[in-house]
């Protein structure tokens, strides 16, 4: 079956049937300079949930006051992301919440406003709405409206998120969007096993609430050699995966490599050399190396499942206007999800998949 | 089924035998266990009368949801079915009671384990199973998939927990201020019970006397968590506070359609009411739980052997000389044969053209085309609603 594409380009496409079939590249990982890991650390072979269980085995071990709850949790979570913790630090640390995201919130910024750290999980990113009010208007301001009396610094949310094949409306979504428009939080998304682990160790010891969304279809997907010990990414700094001079690709998550995987193929196909970016960090956001980047290319594409309209692509597009206009050669590309619910029989037309961004790529760079 | 189960001991009043023994007559039947009341001074009929015609519908929709679950479980191991599936299996009576007290006038909302509330309220085998499959002949044409059915006066299928009960509350509501008599039907689960919103529907329902009936189908476990690991206070009919409430017996239906009668009445008459079922989910909370690593396998074979609903209530007929073992057998054969095809038909049925993706977002067409589309012309489209 074919899907045409814009300006009647000879590419014949397949479907994919497989989401996760362009982690097979992923799987050999990469170090990068914003990672602060100390020389002398062990490697495990651990895919993205062993990975943030690790985290969080060493932030409760070296955070006494930390705490750990959510919707199940205590028994290992529906992900495997807490498992054993409960049994290591018991009852009182690892605890299960009831079904009440509204309450969780609210009891988390409660739990950080006397200074203890707060893990606190939402067992979906589609659940988090409830929540929603509690982390605008409670969470991100408290440190503002208190004149920095008080505050929920030591607060981290962990949500699972994103496309996994067959979530549909309610196990797919990717709000990062939302909460992006809101001062006073720190959003972050890894790309993977090594990236989840420092993140995740960064926000807890960060001084400001964070959320991390976690894309689910990484858990089990994406397999890395990780350090064992305490280490932090860098919070705020994007990664350049792949250094290129024709095109700046930007993603986050998941996205990122079906990036690498359209770099690939813009080079072995078109001859484009392609820098792929991963900006790891959505609020705030790392206007430096994407400008600088696009500075150098004159070209660029941002891509996330999010829908179009308002997705984090336009902030990222608006700003890299203001600040690199004379630069640009082309408009500011996006791929992103349709602006409909995410659906639960066209995923694999809904999702900014290589083939659309490859058809984009070369529409920009003949621009 | 177990042999050599005893027959359930039914007392029949005195005024009743002097009726013959022939399987037309209505028998007057009183239920076995008491319901516990909150808030009430008297509550549902202990007897319940139980006719031959009756009697084939109840069987037959409780047999038709059991099938209709298994299919559901099929497809999915098949991989014809993907993303969530939760099961209704152990819990038909709950379903079955609640729709024979219901008036064409009455509605109902539920949470993600609707594949049976469908059924009943006007859709096809086919249309649950090819909703599943995510094929047009589906009653949502797919979109929606296993959590979003609705049908005539059926709101759905929600997929977030405890978000149908102010819908319900609403419906309620707006059936009231339009004077038609009607009563809505809000379920949810005991997982649901602990969430805000719910109680803030208790508080709006009985500040403006809405005529809603709150179900909570407490089937002991909030996917993985049993109720005591989640809930201070288990006794979910009397959550409401001063809303008055009911404990049933949830694997009984003709307990279950004694309380959801009393709770039409009290609805119209005197305000809401809270109906607690108590029941059983025999699989795991969906198909992706085995449900077996938090509980253990003798409590659900226990509940199938001594309180199966559909088992109960085939003995219950026949000891009760209300419908023979061929009777049964004949539903049997035709809800199998019907399921059967169902199946056959939502396998094989077409998908959802290409050009439904930007179909229903809006209420018609707001603004040109899909944006960022090129080489479709995707305009908006918005499909006629269908009970397939």
């Amino acid at each position: 079956m074919t899907i045409p594409i814009a300006f009647s380009c000879v590419f014949v496409i397949e479907i994919i049937e497989n989401q996760a079939s362009f982690l097979d590249n992923a799987s050999a990982g990469w170090m990068n300079t914003n990672d602060a890991v100390s020389g002398n650390g062990n490697l495990k072979k651990m895919n993205m949930f062993n990975a943030i269980n690790n985290a969080m085995d060493l932030a409760l071990q070296e955070d006494k006051t930390a705490l750990l709850f959510g919707e199940d949790v205590g028994f290992g979570g529906v992900f495997r992301c807490s498992v054993n913790l409960r049994d290591k630090y018991g009852n009182d640390r690892v605890f299960n919440t009831p079904l009440c995201e509204q309450g969780i919130a609210g009891f988390a910024i409660g739990v950080a406003n006397t200074g203890a750290t707060a893990i606190a999980e939402i067992q979906f990113a589609d659940y988090i709405f409830p929540s929603f009010d509690q982390i605008i208007n409670e969470a991100a301001k408290y440190r503002y409206r208190s004149g920095g009396l008080f505050d929920c610094g030591s607060l981290t949310f962990r949500v699972p998120c994103g496309a996994v094949g067959h979530g549909a409306l309610y196990h797919s979504q990717s709000p990062e969007g939302y909460f992006a428009h809101t001062p006073g939080l720190r959003v972050v998304i890894p790309r993977g096993p090594i990236k989840a682990k420092g993140l995740l160790l960064a926000c807890i010891k960060d001084h400001n609430p964070c959320i991390v969304f976690e894309p689910k279809t990484l858990y089990r997907a994406a397999v890395e050699e990780v350090p064992t010990n305490f280490y932090t990414s860098e919070l705020g700094k994007a990664d350049i995966l792949r250094k290129g001079n024709d095109l700046t690709l930007i993603g986050w998550g998941t996205q990122v490599h079906v990036l690498l995987e359209v770099a690939d193929l813009s080079k072995k196909h078109l001859g484009i050399e392609c820098e792929v970016i991963d900006l790891v960090s959505i609020l705030p956001w790392d206007r430096n190396t994407i400008c600088n980047s696009v500075r150098k290319t004159g070209r660029v594409i941002v891509a996330h499942e999010a829908p179009y309209t308002q997705g984090f692509g336009a902030e990222l597009a608006a700003c890299i206007q203001e600040t690199c206009f004379l630069q640009l050669e082309a408009p500011v590309k996006r791929v992103t999800g349709w602006d409909t619910p995410f659906p639960h029989v066209f995923e694999p037309f809904y999702l900014p998949d290589k083939h659309r961004c490859l058809a984009a790529v070369r529409e920009i760079f003949n621009y | 089924m177990a042999v050599g189960l005893p027959v359930p001991k039914l007392d029949v009043p005195d005024e009743c035998e002097s009726m013959s023994e022939s399987m037309d007559e209505v028998r007057v039947l009183r239920l076995q266990k008491d319901f516990h009341l909150h808030r009430l001074e008297c509550g549902p009929e202990m007897l319940v009368r139980l006719g031959k015609e009756d009697a084939k519908v109840y069987y037959r929709q409780m047999v038709a949801i059991r099938r209709l679950e298994a299919a559901a479980s099929l497809l999915y191991k098949e991989r014809l079915v993907r993303g969530f599936c939760h099961l209704y299996t152990g819990q038909e009576a709950c379903a079955v009671g609640i729709k024979a007290a219901m008036r064409p006038e009455d509605t109902l909302i539920a949470g993600y384990r609707v594949h049976g509330w469908a059924y009943l309220m006007g859709v096809s085998a086919l249309g649950v199973l090819a909703e599943l499959t995510g094929r047009l002949s589906g009653c949502a044409k797919g979109k929606g998939g296993s959590m979003h059915m609705y049908g005539q006066g059926f709101y759905g299928g929600t997929g977030i927990v405890g978000d149908q009960v102010p819908l319900g509350a609403g419906i309620a509501l707006a059936k009231k201020y339009s004077n038609n008599g009607g009563v809505c039907f809000a379920l949810y689960g005991d997982g649901a019970a602990n969430q805000g919103q719910i109680f803030e529907c208790f508080n709006m329902a009985c500040l403006w006397k809405l005529p809603i009936v709150f179900v909570c189908e407490n089937n002991n476990y909030g996917m993985g968590t049993s109720a005591e690991r989640a809930a201070c206070n288990i006794k979910y009919y009397t959550r409401g506070d001063v809303l008055p409430g009911i404990w049933v017996n949830g694997q009984d239906i003709l307990a279950v359609r004694s309380a959801a009668e009393f709770a039409i009445d009290h609805a119209q008459k005197r305000g809401p009411l809270l109906l607690e079922l108590s029941t059983h989910r025999y699989y795991g909370h969906s198909m992706s739980d085995p449900g077996t690593g938090y509980r253990p396998r003798e409590e659900i074979q226990n509940v199938r052997i001594k309180y199966d609903p559909i088992n109960s209530f085939r003995l219950l007929c026949q000891g009760n000389v209300i419908l023979s073992q061929n009777e049964l057998k004949q539903i049997d054969d035709e809800v199998r044969h019907e399921v059967n095809e169902a199946i056959g038909r939502a396998k094989k049925d077409e998908e959802l053209p290409i050009n439904h993706l930007w179909s229903d977002v809006y209420a018609g067409h707001v603004e040109g085309n899909m944006r960022d589309v090129h080489g479709y012309n995707l305009k908006h489209v918005r499909t006629k609603a269908s009970n397939a």
